[in-house]
């Protein structure tokens, strides 16, 4: 206790601009921060075409909504929307949602079916950087199809 | 502590309507990447890695979770009313816990 | 006058003085009372929440702040402790607490000192139900501490700081005022001086306690306004004190002062 009270006393400009450095970096890592592990944009599409079976998918039909700013990477609401009539001969098989630079590209894959009626699911996810969130549908017939947005993760302030 | 979910399903829908389900689930969604501060050992990870919402018996919506699902898991999605029934909804955890809820609708 | 420090620092690094100044001075002028009629120019830590955010609180079912709400509703009839006593013993359904929350911090005159809703808690559980006390930061606690807040969602803060309260809210107010850590801050300086600037990328709240316990994006749960006051003191690089003692009860009275009037929102979703 006094040892902590004495540190506190003699700690100077660098050392107190070194610490909120270093608060910072392990705020930047938003509870995901890894060293040894990242996604790329490369390994999200790599792993995405595992999910759709190797096609690369058609830009368009799926809307992925996002904030612009990302308040705190820990909780962000993310909804995707697949336009599709979801009636049992013309639907959405599953979407999946990748992220770019977290440690992993997985994120999250949802399976659906025509008996939701509307293509359309919401979930709440982590993101550790600014980055692009992408998203793949694909279709009862095979076809892929894609979306993707921005999202600029900041930094906090205090935050406590 | 109690981990009960917490579901929302309309008591009651019109044949035919596309009704809105919300799920929330109580869960830290450990990501298995961070380390305990005190020891510096890795945390295991330990989340929920499926979840599944079945009507009448029937799969509607199912999704594979991974650690980059928020805390609390939050889902909301469409179903069709076509008959009254129960929803049954199950979160599996790694390990292979499941935790189960269910909602009844009658479809007039 | 510290005071006049505090302008001048503010003008000359920001240099929008005349904005700044008139501001500042609008919430200086606290007094022992803060806010007279009820109305002030403070506002809730909504005002600077994101709408994502916002949208998470305003729906009482997406609010996963409520996941601890229904802990707190089960606990409530669950009988604990040597007398066989649950809340509901005494208390009947939760809805009789309705207002109760905002008279609180409170004196009581059996502690000769203040007490928030987590002590009155602990003291119905260890006096009338002789169960052991919670923990501050636990699910229970928590649970049940924002259930009985949450019945008084939506009505003005009314706390009492004259009469017996009068040195506790003096003494809260000392310590807002006070400068600590390596830092050489007070609570003063970021949420009175620069409320609403940027502070990297957060904007500085009143930083007030009308929504606690509140879940934080930061923390993935819900939390104690005491927990969040370690986090202030520890970004400041000073030792915090422990959650529910003396200095920080008397700080959240002086606190909830500042939001006399405005409506209580716990459980509220916060950054």
């Amino acid at each position: 206790m006094s040892m902590d009270k004495l540190k506190t006393k003699v700690l100077g400009r660098r050392q107190i601009l070194k610490s909120v450095g270093l608060g910072a970096l392990a705020l930047a890592g938003t509870g995901l921060s890894s060293k040894t592990v990242q996604a790329t944009p490369d390994k999200a599409s790599e792993y995405l075409s595992k999910l759709t079976s190797g096609a690369a998918g058609t830009k368009g039909k799926v809307t992925v909504k996002l904030p612009e700013i990302a308040e705190n990477g820990r909780t962000v609401p993310i909804t995707v929307s697949v336009d599709s009539p979801m009636t049992d001969g013309d639907y959405v098989k599953s979407v999946h949602i990748v992220s770019e630079r977290n440690p992993q590209p997985e994120v999250i894959s949802f399976n659906l079916s025509p008996a939701m009626g509307k293509a359309e699911v919401s979930t709440r996810m982590r993101l550790g950087k600014t980055q692009k969130v992408r998203a793949a549908a694909v279709m009862n017939d095979g076809s892929v199809y894609t979306g993707d947005k921005e999202i600029k993760v900041t930094i906090g302030g205090c935050g406590g | 502590m109690a981990k009960k979910p917490r579901i929302k399903v309309p008591k009651t829908a019109k044949s035919g309507e596309t009704i809105l389900i919300k799920t929330l689930m109580s869960h830290k969604m450990e990501t298995g990447v961070r380390k305990n501060k005190k020891t510096g050992k890795l945390i295991p990870r330990k989340i929920i890695n499926k979840f599944v919402c079945k009507f009448n018996g029937k799969e509607v919506m199912s999704a594979d979770l991974h650690p980059a699902v928020a805390a609390n898991p939050y889902f909301a999605f469409y179903a069709k009313a076509t008959e009254s029934g129960t929803f049954d909804f199950e979160w599996i955890e790694d390990g292979g816990k499941t935790i189960t809820a269910s909602g009844d609708i009658v479809v007039t | 006058m510290n005071f006049i420090n505090n302008i001048t620092r503010v003008t000359s690094l920001l240099g929008i003085a005349s904005l700044l100044l008139a501001y500042t001075t609008n919430v200086s002028h606290s007094g022992s009372n803060p806010n007279p009629q009820g109305v002030n120019k403070m506002k809730s830590g909504y005002h600077w929440a994101t709408a994502p955010t916002r949208e998470m609180q305003d729906d009482d079912f997406s609010n996963p702040a409520f996941l601890w709400v229904d802990i707190g509703s089960e606990q409530w009839t669950t009988k604990d402790g040597e007398a066989g006593k649950s809340c509901a013993s005494c208390h009947s359904g939760v809805e009789t607490m309705k207002g109760v929350a905002a008279t609180y911090p409170k004196y009581s005159a059996e502690d000769g000192k203040l007490r928030a809703v987590q002590h009155q808690i602990n003291n119905c559980r260890t006096q009338q139900m002789k169960a052991k006390p919670w923990k501050w930061e636990s699910d229970n606690m928590l649970g049940v501490a924002a259930l009985v807040k949450n019945q008084s969602k939506g009505m003005p803060i009314k706390v009492k700081v004259t009469g017996e309260a009068q040195p506790f809210y003096n003494k809260g107010k000392k310590s807002y005022m006070l400068r600590r850590g390596g830092l050489d801050m007070s609570c003063k300086n970021c949420h009175m001086d620069y409320t609403d600037t940027r502070i990297r990328a957060n904007i500085l709240s009143n930083g007030l306690g009308n929504g606690f316990p509140t879940y934080r994006l930061k923390w993935q749960k819900i939390g104690s306004l005491h927990r969040r006051f370690r986090g202030c003191n520890k970004n400041v690089r000073a030792t915090p004190f422990k959650s529910g003692s003396d200095v920080y009860t008397n700080l959240e009275l002086f606190l909830t002062a500042h939001a006399m009037g405005m409506e209580i929102e716990t459980p509220s979703v916060r950054n």
